[in-house]
């Protein structure tokens, strides 16, 4: 078996075991890049010198390389958003958890495709061109960090790091046959990730498995200073929760996930998890999310007002791409704005700019913006009261399994329709998880979802785990396939 | 209803100049979305509370004292066009 074809802790015994080198880990997985990314396109940059372990770093993850998504800042490594306004940014500093990765010995092998500033679902608005879903060549492997879970999937990567505003991980983890984690808001600092919606954005893994989801998780996780949003509470050791069995705990189905509109493929895929995990001695109980049809309107009026906020630091003053026009319009200032941003933004983030604008613009900031806030109370409150009668939901990660490249690049509202089902986590702020529960007659892989209440990450990873130990899909999603 | 006029205009406010043709497909784009998103009026909201973040978080305070941070020359590195260690741009008070 080829070392890039390991979980990480599979190659943890063999790194501490001495019967490999970081470096020979390393150089495989370029190699693998090298020959396979192509069709693929997971990487937009990839280091090809081993950079180097930090003397200090404990063993226990030593020399494991990390695939990092291209809106977290790595010092002195191009980091764009992949956006034409980043082009040849390289930040003087390095995000938190690329810290946290460092401090444990870790290296980043490079970074990976996106959705232009995380504006997507499909990683089709990348400004690179699209990622490919290692699965289906024609189909799209998700987004906005689709980068992250093709690399995994194709063995291009031990593990990646993601971000996820809307489902950004979790839906491409689906598409993709991995194991992708949104953790709680505030579960992981934020610094050096570039904001998106700031009230909604967190980091989270990408893996092969769930056992090093909880591994990297309680890398990433803990209180940062540098972000006042992360919460002051400690860190358990998660990869200690996944032994447990699951008996007696209960588990929700909210039925306002299972309408029309849910691929009967992915229905049935989830209703036999759904048994397992009863016959598992977990009890399910129905609930109701009331509040459910409103996700996707009150998502795309917040995060779009944040975004339309954020985004307003990319002017042509300080780094990335300025622009001048060819005559003279406004005054030379405004001029420099303009022309920057109309030549630096790609199609959909001008139309997110835009109708975060116009939500927050005054005359219309109480009928859109204040009312999404409004719904966003009432969609909390249905998990909150959820969580008083059960331990955890599952419901599915998407509606479909992956589409086919083109398919709805013509028609945003059909792409921001096919977040419906992950969107809830970061209104509300619970942490989720998406794993494998089966594929379709087409071969495509389907996606779980696994959400507890806030800062519970271990109740959401233990029964994540027992059900992949059970279900075994993870013999078939890490198959060694050869070259694409 | 929205109208070009009104898509000019928050393009002004968002430091875009688009040209025509963008503003038209923006302007049916933007109509698609917020005929969709009108299904929130269904809802009673007078009484709701708004929610503008999900932690019971207030006043997150630090000591004022200085630590080491980025030193000028660092900030500016990846400066378009700086002189003296700031950052230039066009001329703005003509």
């Amino acid at each position: 078996m080829n070392l890039y074809e390991l979980t990480a802790h599979a190659l943890t015994d063999k790194l501490h075991s001495g019967q490999i080198s970081a470096e020979t880990l390393y150089h495989s997985l370029n190699q693998r890049i090298k020959d396979n990314d192509g069709p693929v396109h997971a990487y937009v940059l990839f280091q090809e010198e081993f950079p180097g372990i930090q003397d200090s770093a404990p063993k226990k993850f030593r020399g494991l390389p990390v695939a990092v998504k291209d809106n977290i800042c790595v010092k002195g490594m191009e980091t764009t958003c992949c956006s034409r306004i980043l082009k040849g940014f390289k930040p003087p500093y390095d995000a938190t958890v690329i810290g946290k990765l460092r401090s444990q010995g870790m290296v980043v092998q490079g970074h990976t495709n996106m959705d232009e500033f995380a504006f997507g679902s499909s990683t089709e608005n990348s400004c690179y061109g699209p990622t490919h879903n290692p699965w289906d060549l024609t189909r799209v492997p998700g987004g906005s960090s689709g980068g992250s879970a093709a690399a995994v999937a194709a063995h291009e990567a031990i593990w990646a790091i993601g971000s996820d505003t809307g489902g950004s991980i979790r839906q491409p983890a689906a598409f993709c046959g991995v194991v992708g984690l949104k953790p709680t808001y505030g579960r992981v600092s934020r610094y050096g990730l570039i904001a998106f919606a700031s009230s909604l954005d967190q980091i989270g893994p990408i893996t092969k498995d769930v056992q090093d989801a909880a591994c990297l998780l309680g890398i990433l996780a803990g209180h940062d200073p540098m972000d006042s949003t992360s919460g002051d509470l400690p860190v358990p050791d998660y990869a200690s929760a996944l032994g447990k069995d699951i008996k007696g705990l209960k588990i929700g189905v909210p039925k306002e996930y299972f309408i029309d509109g849910l691929a009967p493929e992915v229905r049935a895929a989830v209703e036999e998890a759904i048994n397992l995990l009863k016959g598992m001695g977990a009890t399910i109980v129905d609930i109701s999310l009331p509040h459910t049809e409103y996700c996707v309107a009150t998502y795309y009026i917040i995060a779009t007002a944040e975004a339309s906020s954020n985004l307003a630091r990319y002017d042509g003053v300080r780094y990335g791409l300025r622009r001048t026009p060819p005559q003279p319009r406004k005054s030379a200032i405004v001029d420099m704005f303009e022309e920057t941003r109309d030549q630096g933004f790609g199609e959909e983030t001008k139309r997110r700019i835009m109708l975060g604008t116009f939500s927050l613009s005054s005359g219309y900031y109480d009928a859109f913006y204040l009312r999404g806030q409004k719904v966003r109370t009432l969609i909390k409150n249905d998990f909150d009261r959820a969580f008083e009668e059960v331990d955890a939901i599952v419901m599915p990660t998407s509606p479909t399994t992956a589409f086919k490249i083109g398919e709805k690049t013509n028609d945003p509202l059909a792409m921001y329709l096919s977040d419906i089902y992950t969107i809830f986590a970061n209104l509300s702020g619970v942490p989720a998880i998406s794993l494998p529960c089966g594929f379709s007659k087409e071969g495509l892989p389907i996606g779980l979802q696994v959400c507890a209440k806030a800062f519970d990450e271990e109740m959401m990873l233990r029964i994540a785990y027992q059900y992949e130990q059970k279900a075994g899909w993870y013999k078939e999603t890490l198959k060694p396939r050869t070259k694409l | 209803m929205i109208t070009k006029n009104t898509i000019q205009t928050i393009a002004s406010l968002a430091r875009m100049n688009l040209p025509d043709a963008e503003l038209t497909a923006l302007t049916h784009d933007l109509e698609a979305i917020l005929n969709y998103i009108a299904k929130l009026e269904k809802l009673d909201t007078s009484a709701v509370t708004p929610t503008s973040h999900v932690l019971p978080l207030q006043n997150v305070f630090r000591e004022d004292r200085v630590v080491p941070s980025l030193t000028q020359a660092e900030a500016v590195q990846m400066a378009i066009t700086q002189k003296d260690g700031a950052f230039t741009v066009p001329q703005v008070i003509e």
